[in-house]
């Protein structure tokens, strides 16, 4: 099979889409207006480093099965492990399987596992051991020859970035990372991509040396594609919200990622990273990207990106970081019911640690849209509740027919994109109460994504997998967005070290009062958690 | 909860229906569609559940037309399900006497405001489905020829009287098979000389892939018999010897490639709640379907 793939090794994301078209053209059983008959990888090898991970074990692995029970992977599929342990390819089938029946989401038939399960071997090694590199490198060959996988192969590097540079130089001295024009070779790697603009273009330069741009996918797997979708479907596939999505009547944004939880077992990779590395830098960016830019002109990757970039390009920090942004570490209290340690007890972290476990920014986006317009960033851990959501809080109305007291519960209209955990969108808005009385108060209309209560949407992971092993990346963070995150987090980031201790407030609270107070300054108020 | 209206009107049952809601704290009204299902009474309760599973991923309001007695007096009975199977609503409505003669007059007022209606009929079907009352009323008309005895003549019929929004369960069931097929052939491959679906005898699925099959790729393909469980093989000659997926069991398919080893995937047969989750994905007119099955009506019979 892999001489007929001669020459098609796609070599960037227009070559991939170009591929893709002639394929369909080629293939008389496609048809555009078909829209039954799903996208299917082709014949390829899924390769995966850290699959001890809990990543792995919770997302990867059941993604892989669900991705297969839908029926999107070819026959012959084969998914390799690359760990430091003594297991044969039984054990890690094992670890699989279990972690297929624990975590899928979609029902367990051993049909699907049986086909999956035919597929799976397992390589033992160190990164650093060439002997356990050329192994997976005649694995993999194996595979082709047995299992028809045509020299296909991606690389998911599930694993902490100081590991890239050993496992990226592995690959391209074991010629695993060389198609020499038979297949393709994509590699997949995980946020964070680097701590600061530095180390991300360090971090770059190193996959950079070995795979091309194109078939490096970054996976930034909090914001699933359908999120991303869901909220350009709402912006550009509708005319009521267009005229009203700009300065003349949009207040200010308020762009909210709050998590109950505390940092858990992730001490290690949390200390020195805090929540702005952590979460702002990719994903709240993303969703401040994607709130904020101007319609691409098609929604292919290209297009989008551009539009991305282009908006990020035009953020502005505030003018002094010590009002326009707040940091905080929490400490021990009462969260959700349960009495809980503070940041600075947590085990495995430093007792003068000056990590932050909440960040709070005020950024601007200087574009004719959003002249003056504050974006709020916030995100946190050990806050009341779990919930991520893009807020546009509208002005109010110029001018109110009524007498004082009858709007004295009036609020602004709002517009709320909620992505965590119910997935929709609610609009706040002023409505009569019943009665003899004129009184306006605000109400709440809601919309739940049909697609956010069934067990069969596919999950972020799932549409990520396949969309690489698809060769499909639109969705996908270029490095210059990475790069665009840094160059205004960095900033904000140096001037924390030297000028703002992260301020402590109680676990379970809504965050340190210094983030109230950078909004109570401009006359507003976060939304409540 | 569960309200029983015997003897009872559609205004009435609009007024137990948003008295419901308030009772349960909340005019939650996401629905995305109205699904009317017209059945009698041994099938409706595997149709109503097959809805409400799908309406999981599809909130809609269910309403299961149910005709009794034509020759009793007429009279209207409503049992109104609410927040016990899933997002949406079930209405199962059970019409005596020459009331069953009318039931779009009961059906009209009940659609859900401003989404869009689908009419599935899981056992019979009407002749001409979007010349039906219960059938105009919908911009998608499901049948299921599996459930007639002569499944094959069923299709021709359809095919007859096909409007843009029919389409069939049975062509539904084809889309794993279609999908691999369409895999397979993404593949760099031999010419194709001429394709073979083996089936059980009477299986519209198979009848659909072979015609689509036939009318894609300008080949003859062949609709031969097997013991089944449903379609067991599809098969095609080329220059090269013989592509061929088989799957004998009903759960596994073997892909089988000159000169490449054998590659196995599954290939399961799906539940009827999965179907119309499916159908309920898209409502344009379904081209595809439209073409293949004036291929099929046109081809010659068995």
């Amino acid at each position: 099979m892999t001489v007929e793939l001669d020459g098609l090794a796609p070599a960037s994301p227009g070559a991939i889409a170009d591929l893709a078209e002639a394929a369909s053209r080629r293939n008389p059983l496609r048809d555009p207006r078909d829209r039954r008959i799903p996208r299917v990888a082709g014949p390829c090898v899924l390769v995966m480093f850290g699959v001890t991970g809990d990543l792995a074990r919770k997302k990867l692995m059941p993604a892989v099965y669900d991705l297969a029970n839908r029926g999107l992977l070819p026959p012959g599929f084969s998914f390799v492990g690359f760990a430091r342990r003594d297991w044969q390819d039984e054990d890690f089938a094992q670890v699989t399987y279990q972690a297929v029946k624990e975590y899928a989401r979609t029902p367990f038939r051993d049909s699907v596992w049986e086909q999956l399960s035919e597929g799976v071997r397992f390589v033992p090694g160190e990164f650093d051991d060439d002997e356990a590199f050329d192994r997976l490198a005649a694995t993999v060959r194996d595979l082709d020859a047995e299992r028809g996988t045509g020299g296909n192969y991606a690389f998911y590097l599930s694993i902490p970035p100081k590991a890239f540079p050993t496992v990226v130089q592995q690959l391209k001295r074991s010629g695993l990372s060389d198609s020499g024009g038979h297949g393709w070779r994509r590699v997949v790697i995980e946020k964070p991509f680097g701590h600061d603009l530095a180390s991300a273009r360090e971090l770059n330069a190193i996959v950079d040396e070995v795979f091309p741009p194109g078939s490096v996918f970054r996976i930034d797997h909090y914001l699933g594609k359908e999120t991303v979708q869901n909220i350009l479907a709402l912006r550009f596939a509708n005319e009521m919200w267009e005229p009203i999505w700009n300065r003349g009547y949009v207040d200010h944004v308020q762009i909210t990622m709050a998590e109950d939880i505390g940092i858990g077992g992730r001490a290690g990779y949390y200390d020195g990273i805090g929540a702005a590395r952590d979460v702002i830098q990719n994903h709240l960016l993303q969703l401040l990207a994607l709130t904020a830019m101007e319609e691409p002109v098609a929604f292919d990757a290209d297009s989008l990106r551009m539009e991305k970039e282009k908006v990020l390009s035009a953020v502005t920090l505030p003018a002094d970081l010590a009002t326009g942004t707040a940091r905080g570490q929490y400490a021990a209290g009462w969260q959700g019911g349960r009495q809980v340690q503070g940041f600075l007890q947590e085990d495995g972290i430093a007792p003068d640690s000056m990590t932050e476990t909440y960040a709070a920014l005020r950024l601007g986006v200087d574009t004719r849209r959003w002249a003056g317009v504050p974006f709020y960033l916030r995100a946190g851990k050990r806050l009341p509740r779990r919930m991520t959501e893009i807020a546009l809080i509208f002005q109010r109305a110029p001018h109110l027919p009524f007498s004082v007291t009858d709007t004295e519960e009036l609020g602004q209209n709002a517009l709320v994109i909620r992505i965590q955990p119910d997935e929709g969108i609610t609009v706040r808005f002023g409505s009569k109460v019943p009665g003899t009385a004129m009184e306006v108060r605000d109400v709440n209309m809601d919309f739940a994504y049909g697609a956010s209560f069934t067990e069969s949407s596919p999950e972020a992971y799932e549409r990520l997998l396949l969309d690489v092993l698809i060769g499909d990346p639109p969705l996908f963070p270029r490095q210059q967005e990475v790069e665009a995150g840094w160059r205004i987090l960095d900033p904000v980031e140096d001037f924390w070290a030297v000028h703002m201790k992260p301020e402590q407030y109680p676990a379970g609270s809504a965050g340190p009062a210094s983030a109230d107070a950078l909004m109570a300054r401009d006359g507003r108020a976060w939304r409540r958690l | 909860m569960t309200i029983d209206l015997t003897d009872t009107t559609t205004s009435a049952i609009h007024e137990a229906l948003t008295q419901a809601r308030r009772r349960m704290g909340g005019p939650t009204s996401g629905m995305v569609l109205t699904l009317i299902i017209v059945t009698d009474e041994s099938e409706q309760y595997d149709a109503v559940r097959a809805a409400n599973q799908a309406g999981r991923e599809h909130p809609s309001r269910v309403l299961a037309v149910i005709t009794r007695k034509p020759r009793a007096e007429s009279r209207l009975d409503a049992e109104i399900r609410v927040g016990e199977t899933g997002p949406g609503e079930t209405i199962v409505l059970r019409m005596y006497g020459a009331l069953g003669q009318h039931a779009d007059s009961v059906v009209a007022p009940l659609l859900a405001p401003d989404v869009p209606v689908v009419t599935w009929w899981p056992d019979e079907a009407p002749p001409a489905p979007g010349s039906d009352p219960l059938g105009a009323v919908a911009q998608r008309r499901v049948t299921d020829a599996a459930s007639s005895d002569t499944p094959r003549d069923m299709l021709v019929t359809l095919a007859k009287a096909y409007q843009p929004g029919d389409t069939d369960l049975s062509w539904t069931r084809s889309t794993p098979w279609r999908s691999l097929l369409a895999a397979t052939l993404d593949q760099p491959h031999p010419e194709l000389l001429s394709g073979e679906v083996l089936a059980e005898r009477a299986n519209p699925t198979a009848d659909l892939i072979a015609a689509w099959l036939g009318l894609r790729l300008g080949i003859e393909v062949q609709r031969g018999e097997s013991a089944g469980p449903g379609i067991t093989d599809v098969s095609f000659e080329t220059p090269d010897g013989r592509v061929m997926i088989s799957r004998p069991d009903g759960r596994m398919a073997t892909l089988s490639w000159p000169g490449h080893p054998e590659r196995r995937v599954a290939l399961h047969r799906r539940e009827t709640a999965d179907l119309i989750a499916e159908e309920l994905r898209r409502l344009e007119p379904d081209e595809v379907y439209a073409e293949t099955l004036r291929a099929l009506a046109a081809g010659p019979g068995r």
